[in-house]
């Protein structure tokens, strides 16, 4: 996994955790708005959202990880991306700047790295802090997939 | 491209559209000398366009079968079956070089020698023996008229139709905003006129899309007459209500299962000519199409004259596939089994042919058109064919909903699945009983099964003394949602939900609102199958899964389950069932050897099911209470069990009292009670028994019900007033017995029947045929003044509630009288 380019992304909070997550994949970062709950669909789905006349899946990613749920009323982010044309807002606890990383700083995931997470992640970027590269159509995927067992 | 070729190519493609079927036609009537005269037009005018844009190919094609026609038409030769398959070989031709040329813009390369030189041999009499009979020759000119519509293209009308979604989204957002702020007069003035002006636009944008159901089976004819050559068939397709508009969209998506489904009636329905002469039938089969609107939706109805499906095949191969137990094979009925060919995998065609069975089965049809919110229904007759109901809704695109409140959380109901609205208190009249595990609503002196849709969507439930009932429609299955409120009706674009959502059962879509929020819409049959399972959550599931799997929604009855009397289940429809009681035993009195109780102003009489007292010493006696023309009798039982929704195949058993037989429910045998042999049996001194010496001669009366309970209810209770009785199950069967030459005194007939409705059925019955004079009285659970209305137009002399048996017998008797 040494070999990645490195390039631009967009850094993000889950649980005190820092990860990235490739600029190229986000349309859009808002605050988490009025959300519509949808009950019996998968956990991960934290509910629907009007995105400027677009219905969009709101998805918690720290359900898809495995986290406690947050605080309620604590403040939310979300990342807007888009996975086989369709539109899904990633729910984070914070997001913070775009950071440009050279190639040479990537490495490859630690093997104590929960499963789950290594299952999501491209490898790890060492910059002030370790920041894990977050693969979003496997976090979706892998979201999906736990809920389908 | 050169403009000119592009218009040249669209109108051929619908010329020969046209052609196709006005030639199928044309051989059935040689005759016919307007269809051959529209033929040699449209034949003509491809051939002179072709000349003007310099397409010799096309044009020594369409020359060649102009003069075949153009003899034809001089009564120079005799319209043969040679003479029709050589003009269509020419036809695929003109239409194989149209789609290259369409691709390419080039003509291909290519020789039509031979099939020119054939065409010129058939011209000449080479194929052809007999001239035809006389007839002078019509004006050909006339007919033709400048078109009153213009080309449009599909992606403009899309765009179109976005736009004006987003448009009544914003007028709803304006509106809610006035009212929330309370506008002064000038705006508010303003703000109807838009609103007017875009339903107004809304409405017409959606008729842009809409368009005949004819251009989907426009290419059916041509295919069942080369299926009928290929098979050595004789077969008539019969078209009607081909003006019938539906949603492009969704015209396209029913365009291959209706192919599908008239393939399979040519090759396995119809029979063979010499298998026709056996069986007494004419030998041309008869494949029917016949599409018309019922309220928000289209039906497509399919039926051919063949031989009907084979069920116990259908059945072995059920069991041989694992979905069914040799036992619920052999306790399942025709209709039942009918159903099983929508099984993937179950295909009944003995031998593969080249036309059919090409793995595309009937399972794949249910699919397509369950994906576009419809249904298929199935019914056979052994030896008298198959007949498909295909219902679709009109457009996709904006449905008016009514949005309520569960859980704190808004959803919207389609308006179309919303039969009425109950408020529904702790007390009083319309209250929510509770059955062990199951809810069910008294409406009406009917009990109602009902979920609530915060229980079934694990939302909190509210604590609210004052809750809302949406009666919903799924299939023919009614019950009632539970919500904690009710708001308006909006007008919503149904937007589809995201692939992740889309394997919950309960959401048909989601739309955003006029304040913006994002709200899911409810699938009334999604909530009704996975309320079904709260419903009768008490009995062994997986016995009657798979035969519950085979019959989805259609067809089934909520059957109240209990005890009395011995160990074995009872059951009886809930639908019969005014209210369940528990009574303290100390409060029965006994009158004349027979227990009663004071019940609401009024000396009911308690039964129990074998007549022997089942009576408990002491504590609180569980009944059911039955109401006839106000007046209640109550069947004292040990305790009720469950409310099971199920189809329910009656047995029919021998004559024992109080007891129409066995059914299956919930995995159990169980017996079906007579309910109306408890009412004779309760108020007696009130039924005045109709001695046999009143008619001279028993009067014949036709049942006509789609429903096997009703039918067994009313036969016992007719025959012991004195009737000679015979049932129907369909109006189309009916009207087989006036083609069978039968007469009666008498109809009664249900008004809600899938397929031709009690109205259409009245209407048909009394515009002529040997029936127009036979009194008709229409049998209806629901007698609303509208519907009684529409029914006595059509010609319904008397309308009846189903359970009203006192006026039933009475109005029975004043009918004949009169008729006498």
């Amino acid at each position: 996994m040494g070999e990645a380019a490195g390039g631009d992304f967009v850094t993000v909070r889950l649980g005190g955790q820092l990860l990235g997550i490739d600029v190229q994949r986000v349309h859009d970062v808002l605050k988490l708005g009025l959300l519509t709950r949808v009950p019996r669909a998968p956990a991960i789905v934290a509910g629907v959202m009007n995105l400027r006349g677009r219905i969009v899946t709101a998805v918690d990613a720290r359900r898809c990880l495995g986290l406690s749920d947050r605080e309620p009323g604590a403040p939310a982010m979300c990342l807007v991306v888009e996975q086989d044309g369709q539109p899904y807002a990633l729910v984070v606890d914070a997001v913070g700047d775009v950071v440009t990383v050279a190639g040479e700083d990537h490495e490859a995931n630690p093997p104590t790295l929960a499963p789950l997470w290594r299952g999501v992640s491209d490898g790890v970027y060492r910059l002030d802090e370790l920041m894990i590269v977050l693969d979003v159509s496997r976090l979706l995927a892998v979201g999906a997939a736990a809920e389908a067992a | 491209m050169d403009e000119l070729l592009v218009d040249f190519l669209t109108e051929t493609a619908e010329n020969i559209g046209v052609v196709d079927n006005e030639i199928v036609r044309w051989e059935q009537n040689p005759n016919d000398r307007a269809v051959l005269d529209n033929i040699f037009r449209l034949v003509h005018t491809i051939k002179g366009t072709c000349g003007f844009l310099n397409l010799p190919r096309l044009e020594a094609l369409a020359h060649a079968a102009e003069t075949v026609l153009g003899r034809v038409r001089d009564g120079k030769l005799a319209v043969s079956t040679a003479v029709v398959t050589e003009v269509l070989a020419a036809l695929d031709a003109i239409k194989a070089i149209l789609r290259v040329l369409e691709a390419s813009g080039k003509e291909s390369e290519g020789d039509d020698g031979e099939l020119i030189g054939r065409l010129d041999r058939v011209a000449s009499g080479d194929l052809a023996v007999s001239p035809p009979g006389g007839g002078s020759v019509a004006d050909v000119d006339g007919g033709a008229r400048a078109p009153q519509s213009i080309r449009v293209s599909v992606d403009l009308l899309e765009q179109l139709m976005t736009t004006v979604s987003e448009l009544v989204l914003t007028r709803n957002q304006l509106l809610q905003i006035a009212r929330r702020f309370g506008e002064g007069d000038a705006y508010a003035v303003s703000l109807q006129r838009l609103s007017q002006c875009v339903s107004e636009l809304q409405d017409g944008v959606m008729r842009t899309r809409m368009q005949p159901i004819s251009n989907a089976w426009g290419a059916l004819p041509r295919m069942v007459r080369n299926l009928a050559l290929e098979l050595g068939k004789k077969i008539e397709l019969e078209m009607t209500g081909g003006e019938t508009e539906l949603d492009r969209q969704l015209l396209e998506l029913i365009k291959d299962p209706l192919a599908h489904m008239t393939r399979n009636a040519a090759d396995h329905g119809i029979e063979d000519p010499k298998a026709r002469a056996a069986a007494g039938k004419r030998e041309a089969g008869r494949i029917r199409l016949n599409a018309y609107q019922e309220g928000g939706h289209i039906v497509i109805e399919l039926s051919d004259d063949g031989r009907g499906l084979n069920t116990e095949r259908l059945k072995a191969k059920a069991v041989d596939a694992g979905l069914l137990r040799e036992r619920e094979a052999a306790e399942m009925s025709p209709q039942q089994a009918a159903k099983l060919m929508f099984h993937p995998g179950l295909s009944t065609a003995e031998t593969v042919t080249s036309v059919s069975g090409r793995g595309v089965g009937m399972d794949v049809v249910k699919a397509n058109v369950e994906k576009i919110g419809g249904t298929i229904e199935v019914d056979s007759t052994p030896g008298r064919g198959t007949r498909f109901m295909l219902r679709v809704p009109l457009t996709l695109a904006i449905i008016p909903a009514l949005i309520v409140a569960a859980g704190g959380e808004r959803f919207a109901v389609p308006q179309i699945a919303v039969r009425e609205l109950v408020g529904a208190g702790s007390e009083g009249e319309d209250r929510i009983e509770r059955v062990h595990d199951a809810s069910v609503l008294r409406l009406r002196d009917r009990l109602l099964p009902v979920v609530s849709l915060a229980a079934l969507l694990g939302l909190p439930e509210s604590d609210a003394e004052e809750r809302f009932v949406v009666v919903a429609q799924a299939g023919s299955f009614s019950f009632g949602i539970v919500v904690d409120d009710v708001f308006d009706t909006e007008e919503i674009v149904v937007k589809p939900v995201a692939p992740i959502i889309s394997s919950v059962p309960v959401y048909s879509g989601n739309a955003i609102l006029g304040d913006g929020r994002v709200i899911m819409i409810l699938d009334v049959n999604g909530v009704a199958a996975l309320g079904a399972g709260s419903v009768d959550r008490a009995q062994p599931r997986a016995e009657s899964e798979a035969a519950a799997d085979a019959d989805p929604a259609g067809d089934r009855d909520s059957m109240l389950v209990f005890r009395a009397g011995s160990p074995h289940p009872k059951a009886v429809p809930l639908s019969l069932v005014a209210r369940l009681e528990e009574i303290d035993v100390a409060a029965i009195e006994w009158s004349e050897d027979r227990p009663v109780v004071q019940y609401r102003g009024d000396v009911m009489p308690i039964l129990s099911v074998d007549g022997a007292g089942t009576l408990k010493p002491r504590g609180r006696q569980p009944m059911l209470v039955f109401n006839d023309g106000g007046r209640c009798v109550a069947l004292a039982v040990d305790e009720v069990i469950d409310i099971v929704e199920d189809s329910i195949d009656i047995r029919l058993s021998g004559e024992v009292g109080g007891r129409l037989g066995t059914a299956v429910i919930g995995g159990r045998v169980t017996e079906i009670l007579d309910v109306g042999h408890y009412l004779t049996a309760g108020l007696r001194p009130v039924i005045r028994p109709i001695a046999t010496a009143d008619i001279a001669q028993r009067a014949a009366i036709l049942v006509v019900d789609d429903s096997a309970f009703f039918r067994n209810m009313l036969r016992p209770l007719l025959d012991a007033a004195g009737y000679d009785v015979t049932t129907a199950a369909s109006a189309e069967e009916a009207l087989r017995l006036r083609e069978g030459g039968r007469r009666f005194d008498l109809i009664l007939s249900d008004v809600e029947m899938p397929g031709l409705s009690g109205v259409d059925f009245a209407r048909t019955v009394k515009t002529g045929g040997d029936w127009a004079a036979t009194p008709m009285i229409a049998l209806s659970s629901l007698a609303s003044d509208s519907a009684q209305a529409r029914g006595l137009e059509a010609g319904f002399d008397q309308y009846v509630a189903k359970f009203d048996r006192v006026s039933l017998l009475a109005l029975l008797e004043r009918q004949l009288a009169k008729a006498a």
